[in-house]
Formats: C-alpha cells, structure tokens, sequence
C-alpha cells in the first residue's frame, strides 16, 4: 500500500500536465459531458484529450482516474457506460463512481479496472461502505467531510477497502450527492447533470457603493461590501435574512476552504491511504502551487520530517480556511 | 488588494484618458490585431473550448492603463483591439481588473478564482461567456503572455522579464 497517494484536480489537459509535473501520484478528471460532477463550460477531456493525457501520465509514472460521479436519469444510462467503455479502452486505471447501477456496469463488464466509490454517493458509515465494496468490488471509499478523524479511525478499522479524504478545496458538507438546492432555483440537478450553479444562470450585479450581488437565475444569494472577499455563488454558501438573522447570515455553510495540511501525520495515522485535492475547476496556477506545497508535505512526513506549508490562503474560498468537522464538530 | 472604489474611479472624467484614448487605440490597432491572429493560429483548441462563445463580445478592461479591450475569439475572424473606456463598443461579458492582475491570469501565474475572491478581478454580463474564455485560455501550455512576448523578440522578452519581476515583488509583499 502506497503511504500517502496524492490525488490531484486536472480540469483541462493542461492542468493534468501541470499536476503530474508537480509531483501528483494520481490526477482525476472528466470527460466534457454530464457524467462527471464539474461539467463547467470550456472545462474537461475529449476522448483524444483523455487518451493523450493518460499516455503523459502514465509515462510519468502517475495514474489516472476517470470520474463519472453522476447520477444517470433513469432510462438514460447509455452516455454513463459510454464513458465507461470509452475510459477503459484508453486505459485509464480506476473509474470513480456513485450510482449503483454505473458501478454494477462497470464491476460487470470491466472487473480488472478498479472502483473507487464518489464522496457523491455519501457513504459515511461502515455498513454502507462495505456494501459496496461486497456488491460491485470497490476497492476505495472517497469519505464525505463530515467525519472527524477519530470517527475515520474507526471506520478503516471496519471495512474492507481504502480510504481516500478530502484535504484542501471546496468545503461541501451538503449531504453529497442528495443535495438539490441548485435544481429548486436552475431546473439544473448537481447530480444528474453535474453542475451546481450553471454559470449561465449566475450574474454578478455591481452597485453604486462597488458592492456586488451574485445572483443564481434571478436571485440574489449574497452580497459583498466593497471590500469584502467573495466565495461561489452557490446556494449552500449565500447568506440570507431571517427573522432572528434581519442582518443576513449564513444559513448553510461559509464561503471557506478546507486546509488539512497540519492534520496530514494524524490522517495517516488513522489509516487513510490517499489525500485528495479538489478543484478541477481551478486553473493551472492553483493546481501548481497545491499539489507542489502537498507533494512537499508527504514527502517530508515520509521522511520523518515536519510539513511546512503555508502560502495557501491566498487561494481559498472567501480568503478563509478551516479544518471543519476532521478537527471538530463544531467549526461552526 | 481590495476592490473599493478604485475601479469606479477611473471610470470617471479623466482628461489625460480621455485625450490619450483614442490615438492610442489607433496607435496600438496593427499590434494587437497581429498578437490575435498569432494566437488564433498556435492555439486553435481555445475555440472548440469556447463552444458557442466564439462570436461572444467581451471587454477586457485593465483599469489603470487609458483604455480597454475589446475581444472576439471568432476563429475565423478573430478581433482584439484597443477601445476608448468612455466608449465601450456593444459587448456581452466585461472583465475588469487591473493591468497587473490581468497580466498575472494570462502569464499563467494567478488563479481566477483567487482573484475573484480577493475582488481584484471584476466579471459583468454573462458569466458563462467568461468561465468558458477562462477555461479556454487556461488550456494553453506554457502561458499567452509568454506566447505574446515571443512575437516581438528580444524587446518583447524583455518586457515579459520586467513584468514577472515586478509581479514576483508583488507576490512577496503580499506573503509577507
């Protein structure tokens, strides 16, 4: 078992270069379609981008994961198992997924190519876990952001597979893959067509006093003081007013990232086997900067040094980092 | 770097912009329609990431030099050139910034989404049209300013030196 694997974003070709060169163990992405969960305009692989990309990795000696994390609409799986066929034609050597029925095809017709079950399919506990692992062969779990490390101790000791967690990027604590929030305002299903907040449905409203207003089809869902820093104009992170809250608060979740660096030793210790990196989003510069400070941080733990990382601020959410709910459960 | 009023400011009455704009739109029409086309040749893959945002207007505005930009990724006819702020022609997605933060996205060196959050980097209109710009250009090896810098040799090599260096010492302050 590698110590440590370094699981890294690649939103374009380039990024995956940029990954790998960096030091990235493993590098994840999409095809530019809806069986992946950042299926963002201009984002993702062609089938030649992906077989071209695979071919750098692996030359490199990094693995590639193909994510199609989504839920296919009932009756129209055939876009999810094309993806799969074409995945395994190119080679690419684990398939990420959250929906039963993609796992079921996959374990089937392609059972040498590895599963790593989708932090999309909010598999938090042992029973669950195993599961999936005893159904469809999953060899990993992506662990949803909702457990502390004590909770992840328990849970390696109880299943029969790795444990990937997430360690620096977005902050999402919805119930992943159940959350709906951007269908009730777009028409648009996080998990179904792959996008939370389409940006064809976002719209940033500048005011008289260099305010902005980020709005989601029509609706104001925060608003930034002139000198305030900003986040995603997602719904779980928009503030509102309430009754008890006429000010406007955040009612779901903050705009801030996840920065684990300095519970690297302890995530280890517990017996998490991959670390992974969100942001596929992102652009080359991020994916360069993360995975190069991270690359540095595992090897220093596994050198029996200390990690140093610092200079990350500047690239999270809202200018804010936390632990969230791997340090405690009540961050907020 | 905070958003605040700065950009509002230079929105407002300057004589000297105002004065200097137009020549230097003239002036600065034969370069810039030389770095699109060079561009549009070397990277063509940027257009198929555009996918319907090839014939999408955008005005790429660096707050702190006389005047702005306006860009059509058309691959067949792609158009860059300088325009009077005070006279922005009809556009759908705007993004603002100052030269040097703009200069850092396309240098490869600063992350969009960083400097959105920082409010160092404004977006109006359709966000779509500018996600998808941002993707595109992100895709390209290397980075279009360097790319930029090669098509005017030694003197534009130089400048590219100039401007990293003086982006690295901004870096600095800023982590310090």
């Amino acid at each position: 078992m590698t110590l440590a694997e370094l699981v890294c974003p690649a939103g374009t070709p380039a990024a995956l270069r940029t990954a790998v060169d960096a030091g990235a163990d493993t590098v994840y992405c999409g095809f530019r379609n809806a069986t992946n969960a950042r299926n963002f305009p201009g984002l993702n692989f062609s089938t030649d981008e992906l077989a071209t990309a695979v071919a750098y990795a692996h030359a490199k000696g990094s693995k590639v994961l193909l994510a199609l994390n989504t839920y296919p609409p009932a009756g129209q799986v055939d876009l999810w198992r094309e993806a799969a066929d074409t995945g395994a034609r190119i080679g690419v050597d684990a398939f990420i997924v959250a929906d039963m029925g993609v796992a079921r095809y996959i374990a089937t017709k392609y059972p040498e190519i590895r599963l790593h079950l989708s932090v999309q399919a909010a598999a938090s506990s042992p029973e669950a876990i195993r599961y999936y692992c005893e159904s469809f062969g999953v060899k990993r779990v992506v662990l949803p952001r909702i457990l502390t490390i004590p909770e992840i101790r328990r849970i390696a000791q109880e299943i029969p597979c790795e444990i990937e967690t997430f360690i620096f990027g977005n902050h999402g604590l919805m119930v992943e893959g159940r959350c709906s929030l951007t269908n009730y305002v777009t028409g648009l299903s996080t998990n179904m067509d792959g996008v939370c907040s389409p940006a064809a449905d976002v719209e940033y409203r500048r005011e008289g006093d260099g305010a902005v207003s980020s709005c989601l089809s029509g609706y104001v869902i925060d608003r930034f003081g002139p000198d305030e820093m900003a986040g995603y104009p997602t719904i779980c992170k928009g503030r509102y007013q309430a009754p008890h809250r006429p000010e406007g608060y955040y009612a779901f979740e903050e705009p801030v990232s996840l920065n684990l660096a300095r519970l690297l030793p302890e995530l280890i210790d517990a017996g998490v086997h991959a670390f992974k990196i969100e942001g596929r989003q992102r652009s080359k510069s991020y994916v360069r900067n993360v995975v190069s400070a991270f690359r540095n941080a595992v090897d220093d733990i596994r050198a029996g040094r200390e990690a140093n990382i610092a200079g990350l601020l500047q690239l999270t959410e809202g200018g804010r980092e936390t632990q969230g709910a791997f340090e405690t459960k009540k961050w907020r | 770097m905070a958003y605040s009023h700065k950009h509002e400011v230079l929105n407002k009455a300057n004589p000297l912009t105002d004065l200097t704009a137009p020549a230097l739109t003239v002036l600065l029409a034969p370069l810039l329609g030389r770095v699109v086309k060079s561009l549009s040749r070397k990277h063509p893959a940027i257009f198929e990431r555009l996918g319907p945002h090839t014939k999408t207007g955008y005005i790429i505005d660096p707050t702190n030099l006389p005047f702005a930009l306006f860009l059509q990724p058309d691959p067949e006819r792609p158009v860059l050139r300088a325009v009077a702020r005070r006279a922005l022609p009809a556009h759908e997605a705007l993004i603002r910034g100052s030269f040097d933060t703009l200069f850092e996205l396309i240098d490869a060196d600063a992350d969009g989404d960083a400097v959105f959050f920082s409010r160092d980097l404004i977006i109006e209109g359709n966000t779509e049209a500018v996600v998808s710009l941002r993707n595109a250009l992100d895709d390209v090896d290397g980075s279009i300013a360097a790319d930029t810098a090669d098509l005017f040799g030694p003197p534009g090599r130089l400048a590219l030196g100039f401007l990293r260096s003086r982006a690295d010492a901004r870096s600095q302050r800023s982590s310090t």
